[in-house]
């Protein structure tokens, strides 16, 4: 029987089919829900486990793929610049079990600071990368991934999207396959790349790509649908889906194993049209190839580089190749659209950095910030963040600027998963360095943004073990820092005095803001407050924390919505004529 | 034939849900299903999409601006964002709600004073139904969304034991009962 599966479903799924024996990763959208999917099946012995981050999962699933399991590893995007280390050795050490490092990109940066195309990674690490198109694809390409990776004794990347990863599709389930682990066997001229045997590991990785550019030309991933020789379409993953639908008229190469390049399919695909058109979601890494192998084509000519291809460009690509037939514009957004709010996304109600970030309104600083729903502090009526470059930089770009002489005093933030992350080393950076930023870590116990993921401080793991809860300030102290103080951000008072104290220090100085994600405890905090509109003058201080609770209705005056309110009282310290109350 | 139907609100009025109802409806139906999501970031407050295709064959997740058989929104105002989408003749099934954006609340953009106006300018074929204050009527105010989904319900070829269906199949047992009142509260309308 098919079922509906999202495509990290279909992985996680995939996954367990072809008898994975260990998982690793780290949260980050559009790949969370492999892992927290792929837990369900640990009844079956399956290891789950959220690692700290990206490269230190990479680096156990290489270890337990050396010790002759199926492993599978899964980042977003960005975490593969975290991860990228060890995958470069590990293309030349290589395997023993069948490895799949899964990488969600996110073309249209739904959820992410870059919209970078993994493919690049693949062809620097010298590995396949494979394309799945939907769920079904998702979960079968995973499989395929594990029998190139045991085949060729590599790592083999699979590249989802979100429109993949996030989308739902049948899926056909099947038996999984025995789970088969070999013992671990030394082999130093392998497993050791020191120069002298890294230069012959060096080789083999080229005669390999050799063998899996054969490989990929016969392989059942890449197909051809034929539609006549008037116009051919090469195109990949998702997107060559949307093609299929967009351009029923053409011939298409649905490209599922694009690298190693399969030239001669190229060629023969090439030979069969009389115009070809490269349709690549992100970077033209097949057309440039496919031109340099001498074949006339067009692409981002004619295809958008930045974004999601979504049918509505592919309908302009459409419109541009074909001007004679004059095709119909697109409906445009409605005028009656023009001039909505907008809805950006926000800090929830009752969120208690919200506290922290209003808090710091009260400050003439800079702020760093980093990657979390805390990123959200950069929105007005907050407007409590001036940088944010990528996990753990919240606390490095602080240091690096005020060692530059800024005049200014810097904050630096980072949540509690990511300090546990990458922020470890940066606060170790500045004690060690003697630096005197003033650090925070915004802790709600847990990783919120992705959807509420264990990590080392939260006492449980993925697989819903109690284990050790790993202490920030303990981790801290250990670095050197002797300035650590703990702020309840309900509590604005309280965290504007110790913000204004360890501004002041001139030395480093840490602030942990800690109050659980209340989306997380899943229980109201408080009574939903009710402003007294009796006494209310409509001063509209309280809209200052921009609470998502508080709205501003038809007469222009805050009213507080009941259903959104949880009770958490910020507002109530806003209100200088008390007349905030708890129902 | 491909039916094309797109839900649209806010993060955090249950979109993910309705989309499971429809798409689940479909599969039991036999057709083939596709159904497109937002999560992270966009999921806080913002904007939020889904799609749904059903035929008999679907590649293609995404739905083409002008191709909507159906648009469901559970925000009034997100339907007009959405409104691009739908096809000339297609059903507009609208919750009249509004959500306020912090945007407005902070004063630096206006809530429309004129939606429904707006909305019947906008949609020939137009349902439109405080689903909120019924579902409170009805004893929860979660059944809101399955009230719009019964009012769509109609326009698309899927029988009521597919409906019940999915309905079993994604609600909790003990709201099965109330959930499908409400879907037949909203295909009366």
């Amino acid at each position: 029987m098919r079922k509906l599966y999202s495509g990290n479903e279909a992985i996680a799924r995939g996954a367990f089919e072809g008898g994975v024996t260990a998982a690793f990763g780290y949260p980050g959208t559009p790949s969370t829900e492999i892992l927290e999917n792929l837990v369900q099946y640990s009844k079956h012995g399956v290891y789950c486990e959220w690692s700290p981050n990206e490269k230190v999962a990479l680096e156990a699933a290489a270890g337990a793929s050396i010790a002759g399991a199926r492993t599978i590893t899964t980042m977003k995007l960005v975490g593969l610049n975290v991860a990228a280390d060890p995958l470069m050795t590990l293309s030349y050490i290589g395997v023993v079990g069948g490895m799949v490092v899964v990488v969600a990109d996110d073309p249209g940066q739904d959820s992410s600071q870059t919209e970078q195309d993994t493919r690049h990674y693949a062809r620097l690490a010298k590995v396949p990368v494979l394309e799945p198109a939907n769920a079904e694809e998702a979960r079968d390409f995973v499989i395929k991934g594990f029998e190139l990776s045991e085949k060729y004794g590599c790592p083999v990347i699979l590249r989802t999207t979100t429109c993949v990863s996030h989308s739902r599709s049948l899926v056909e389930e099947r038996e999984p396959r025995e789970r088969n682990v070999t013992a671990f066997k030394s082999n130093v001229q392998q497993f050791v790349p020191l120069p002298i045997w890294g230069r012959k590991l060096r080789v083999k990785v080229e005669e390999r790509m050799v063998a899996q550019a054969a490989e990929a030309c016969s392989s059942p991933m890449n197909q051809v649908i034929e539609n006549g020789s008037e116009l051919g379409i090469i195109s990949h993953g998702v997107t060559a889906a949307h093609c299929i639908e967009l351009f029923p008229e053409a011939s298409i190469l649905k490209i599922g194993f694009g690298w190693p390049f399969p030239d001669e399919l190229f060629k023969s695909f090439a030979a069969k049209v009389k115009r070809l058109v490269v349709i690549e979601e992100g970077d033209p890494i097949l057309e440039e190839h496919i031109k340099s192998l001498g074949i006339a084509c067009e692409g981002k000519g004619l295809v958008p580089r930045c974004g999601e291809l979504t049918p509505a460009k592919l309908y302009a690509i459409k419109q541009q190749l074909y001007p004679e037939q004059a095709l119909p514009a697109l409906p445009a957004v409605a005028e009656e659209a023009v001039d909505l709010p907008a809805r950006p996304p926000m800090l929830c109600a009752g969120c208690p950095h919200r506290g922290l970030f209003l808090a710091l309104t009260k400050f003439d600083v800079i702020v760093s910030g980093d990657i979390g729903c805390y990123s959200l502090g950069v929105f007005p009526p907050l407007n409590r963040t001036d940088t944010i470059l990528c996990m753990g930089a919240g606390f490095t770009i602080a240091h690096g600027m005020q060692k530059a002489g800024e005049q200014k005093k810097v904050v630096g933030i980072v949540g509690d998963s990511t300090f546990f992350h990458s922020g470890i080393t940066g606060l170790l950076d500045v004690v060690y360095n003697k630096g005197n930023s003033t650090l925070i870590v915004v802790d709600n116990r847990i990783t919120a943004m992705t959807g509420h993921q264990e990590h080392p401080g939260t006492g449980t793991t993925l697989m819903g073990d109690a284990t050790k809860s790993a202490s920030i300030e303990t981790i801290a102290r250990a670095c050197g820092m002797e300035r650590i103080r703990v702020c309840n951000p309900y509590n604005q008072a309280e965290t504007i005095a110790i913000i204004k104290e360890e501004l002041e220090a001139d030395e480093p100085s840490l602030i942990i803001s800690r109050a659980p994600c209340p989306l997380h405890v899943k229980k109201p905090m408080g009574a939903p407050r009710v402003i007294d509109e009796e006494r209310c003058v409509n001063c509209k201080l309280c809209l200052r924390c921009g609470c998502p609770a508080i709205e501003v209705n038809t007469n222009g005056r805050p009213r507080i919505n009941a259903t959104a309110c949880i009770g958490c009282g910020l507002c109530d310290q806003l209100c200088k004529l008390n007349c905030i109350t708890a129902e | 034939m491909i039916y094309n139907i797109l839900l649209c609100g806010v993060g955090g009025q249950g979109i993910l849900l309705a989309a499971k109802i429809i798409s689940k409806a479909a599969e039991l139906a036999g057709y083939e299903v596709t159904a497109k999501e937002t999560h992270g970031m966009a999921q806080r407050g913002g904007s939020v999409m889904a799609q749904i295709k059903f035929g008999e064959k679907v590649h293609s997740p995404l739905i083409l601006e002008g191709s909507a058989d159906v648009l469901a929104s559970l925000e009034h105002i997100e339907a007009i964002r959405c409104a691009h989408y739908l096809k000339p003749d297609g059903l507009a099934v609208v919750a009249k709600q509004a959500v306020i954006p912090v945007t407005v609340s902070c004063g630096n953009a206006k809530y429309p004073q004129d939606v429904e106006a707006r909305l019947n300018k906008l949609f020939p074929k137009l349902k439109y139904c405080d689903c909120v204050t019924k579902a409170l009527e009805l004893g929860n105010v979660r059944l809101a969304n399955t009230i719009l989904i019964g009012m769509l319900s109609n326009a698309l070829p899927l029988p009521m034991e597919c409906w019940r269906g999915a309905i079993e199949a994604s609600v909790k047992p003990s709201t099965v009962e109330a959930n499908l009142m409400a879907f037949n509260y909203g295909k009366q309308i």
